[in-house]
């Protein structure tokens, strides 16, 4: 853990830990669902990287772009995503963000230009291309932030998007969360090397390397690289190193891990470490975290109950939003 | 006035380029070498370098760039050269151009044209020799077009351009160099009905593509003796125009469906059934096929040709479903 002072007043600094613990508790409520068999499909949880989404996605401007991964629920939280349709969302219901097609691994919402959610690992990435691309042809300074995990990398596609953002100098942003493992494979087990930055940097694209199991360096370097790509027009690769607590997703036994590799890991949990720092500064008291969790935990309590209260799409409405109406 | 497939393309896409300042083409070669069948050959020149993007050989990424591309407000014509090489990026068709819309409730279109040659004919054996346009026709969320005459080449872009939704065109290699006389297409040709090419009688052909010259050809042939034909381009091969055709085989009773591609699980076999599902007691024959052999494309000359569909095997399929004279 970082024993460095968080350079922030109180206010910014509990914002980002309400973005965290946001996160932390819609995604165990949603594990708690789908025991219920409330939330069906795949599900897979973002618990323990929070910092990342928390500390990258509010370098951002409202006007920039975001493409995900099906592990997006606390980017489209952070994002500025409604609760109450995000957990409809969920549930698959009408009111939800995507209208409830889309679940869990497909959230979308053009009024936050967030573009999924996308459950082919790389598919996402020549798209977050595309929309740059989009933006340098209409003069428009923006940026497009590609999140994906470090499996992804393995993909050709990865290598055919960072060329293509590198050759033709677009304002993208490539966030790598590396959190070790594709499903069940080590990275080691799945790449000769090891280093991505190394991989990128051959695109002749700059590169960083980010804790990213610390929300002040996740935040501290996102403005950082924010900044180069919308000042330079042109593409930056970050890593965020980063570890999964829960299985890949809820059919996953974890049987590839090391117990007490999770729990090394767990030290470092994002959260509480964070919470822990700016206790011992003095920014943030116990009786604040327990507020603090109190409003979150009503905040989920509404979306379920608003996701519970929402209404299943009629049958006769099937093959809407197939085509485009004329 | 007299003019190429290939320029008809050609006109289409400048006029494009000149009346949308959103319009912009990426592909292979498309640039600087002019365009593998030429077709581009000085839009580098004429409209720069942003407009006229030559891609690196990265099918799967600059597809889904278009996608983006398309996502982000711009009406991005990507050509893929052949479709032999789109199944490179099919991944960024099926899953994203064609699924975009109904994942996200309906906030995203992708108005995504793409573009590629397809077909045999040219002796370039078995991996240059696609025609999976009809696999293309089995998804939802897309539209696929098969421009077979001078007509279709030059009025299809803009209504496709117009789309609000991903659009794939296949220009077939070998019709590239035909000439023709350029009708009156202004306006955009319709891009929802199959069309009657020739009227008759007798049977029905249905087909599409160059495969529609090797109709006309068979249904000459059979007018020598007597036997009137009618042709049928389908045109449009998602959403299928039933109607059209459904039309006309319950005029004339019979039909013979010819496509390029190999038969099984064909587009053929679609158009069959829904003949089979909608108009089974007006027909007087059972519906017949002539289709690519189950074979990949062998390159000698006389291999090609018996593995794929010839006038021959049309007039021979038709014959066999008439009544001996």
């Amino acid at each position: 853990m970082s024993d460095l002072p968080v350079p922030y007043e109180r206010d910014y600094a509990l914002r980002l830990v309400r973005h965290m613990l946001r996160i932390r508790r819609f995604e165990e409520k949603c594990a708690e669902l789908y025991g219920q068999q409330k939330i069906r499909g795949f599900l897979h949880l973002y618990i323990g990287e929070e910092a990342v989404a928390a500390g990258a996605i509010p370098a951002l401007k409202s006007e920039d772009a975001l493409v995900c991964t099906y592990r997006e629920h606390g980017h489209a939280l952070v994002r500025g995503i409604e609760m109450p349709a995000l957990m409809a969302e969920m549930y698959g219901k009408r009111e939800g963000c995507s209208r409830g097609h889309g679940g869990s691994m497909h959230i979308y919402d053009a009024r936050t230009r967030f573009y999924g959610g996308n459950a082919i690992v790389g598919g996402g990435l020549p798209m977050t291309v595309g929309l740059a691309l989009a933006d340098h042809l209409k003069g428009i300074r923006r940026v497009t932030a590609g999140f994906f995990g470090e499996g992804a990398v393995a993909e050709g596609v990865f290598h055919e998007s960072m060329n293509l953002a590198a050759l033709w100098k677009l304002p993208v942003l490539f966030c790598c969360e590396n959190n070790l493992y594709a499903m069940g494979t080590r990275l080691d087990r799945s790449e000769s090397q090891t280093d991505l930055t190394v991989k990128a940097a051959s695109f002749g694209v700059p590169t960083r390397k980010v804790d990213g199991m610390d929300v002040v360096a996740v935040h501290e370097a996102a403005k950082e690289v924010v900044a180069y790509v919308r000042e330079q027009q042109s593409p930056m690769f970050v890593e965020f190193q980063t570890y999964r607590f829960r299985a890949h997703s809820m059919y996953d036994p974890d049987l590839y891990r090391a117990k007490v590799e999770i729990e090394q890991w767990k030290q470092r949990g994002p959260l509480h470490t964070f919470t822990d720092r700016l206790k011992a500064q003095r920014l943030m008291t116990e009786d604040d975290f327990q507020r603090l969790d109190g409003e979150v935990n009503a905040e989920v309590a509404a979306a379920v109950d608003y996701a519970e209260q929402g209404e299943w799409e009629p049958v006769g409405d099937l093959t809407r939003d197939v085509y485009t109406p004329s | 006035m007299k003019i190429t497939y290939r320029e008809a393309v050609r006109q289409a896409l400048r006029d494009a380029l000149t009346r949308d300042p959103r319009v912009f083409l990426m592909g292979e070669d498309i640039g600087k070498y002019g365009g593998s069948y030429a077709v581009t050959m000085g839009f580098l020149e004429e409209f720069g370098t942003e407009r006229i993007r030559d891609t690196p050989l990265s099918e799967l990424a600059f597809v889904g760039c278009g996608v983006g591309a398309a996502l982000g407000g711009m009406r991005p014509i990507v050509e893929v050269m052949t479709v032999n090489f789109s199944l490179l990026a099919l991944d960024q068709i099926v899953n994203n151009a064609a699924l975009l819309r109904h994942m996200s409730g309906g906030q995203f279109s992708v108005p995504l044209v793409i573009r590629m040659a397809t077909g045999a004919g040219r002796q370039l054996a078995a991996q240059h020799s696609h025609s999976l346009e009809g696999w293309y026709a089995h998804i939802p969320g897309i539209k696929i077009l098969a421009p077979g005459t001078i007509d279709d080449a030059r009025g299809m872009l803009a209504p496709a351009l117009a789309d609000p939704d991903p659009v794939l065109i296949f220009e077939h290699a070998l019709l590239y160099n035909m000439e023709g006389e350029l009708g009156a297409t202004e306006t955009g040709a319709d891009i929802a009905h199959a069309r009657v090419r020739r009227a008759g009688a007798d049977i029905t052909l249905i087909g599409y593509g160059a495969m529609l010259w090797k109709m006309l050809d068979a249904a000459e042939a059979l007018a020598a003796d007597g036997i009137s034909a009618e042709v049928i381009d389908l045109r449009v091969l998602r959403p299928l125009d039933d109607a059209t055709f459904l039309e006309s085989v319950r005029k004339t009773r019979r039909a013979v469906i010819v496509d390029e591609g190999w038969r099984s699980g064909s587009l053929a076999a679609e158009v069959s059934a829904r003949i089979m599902e909608q108009a089974f007691y007006d027909l007087d024959a059972p519906v017949a096929r002539v289709c690519s052999e189950e074979v990949p494309m062998p390159y000698p000359r006389h291999l090609e040709e018996a593995a794929l569909p010839q006038a021959s095997k049309i007039v021979a399929a038709v014959r066999a479903l008439l009544p001996k004279v």
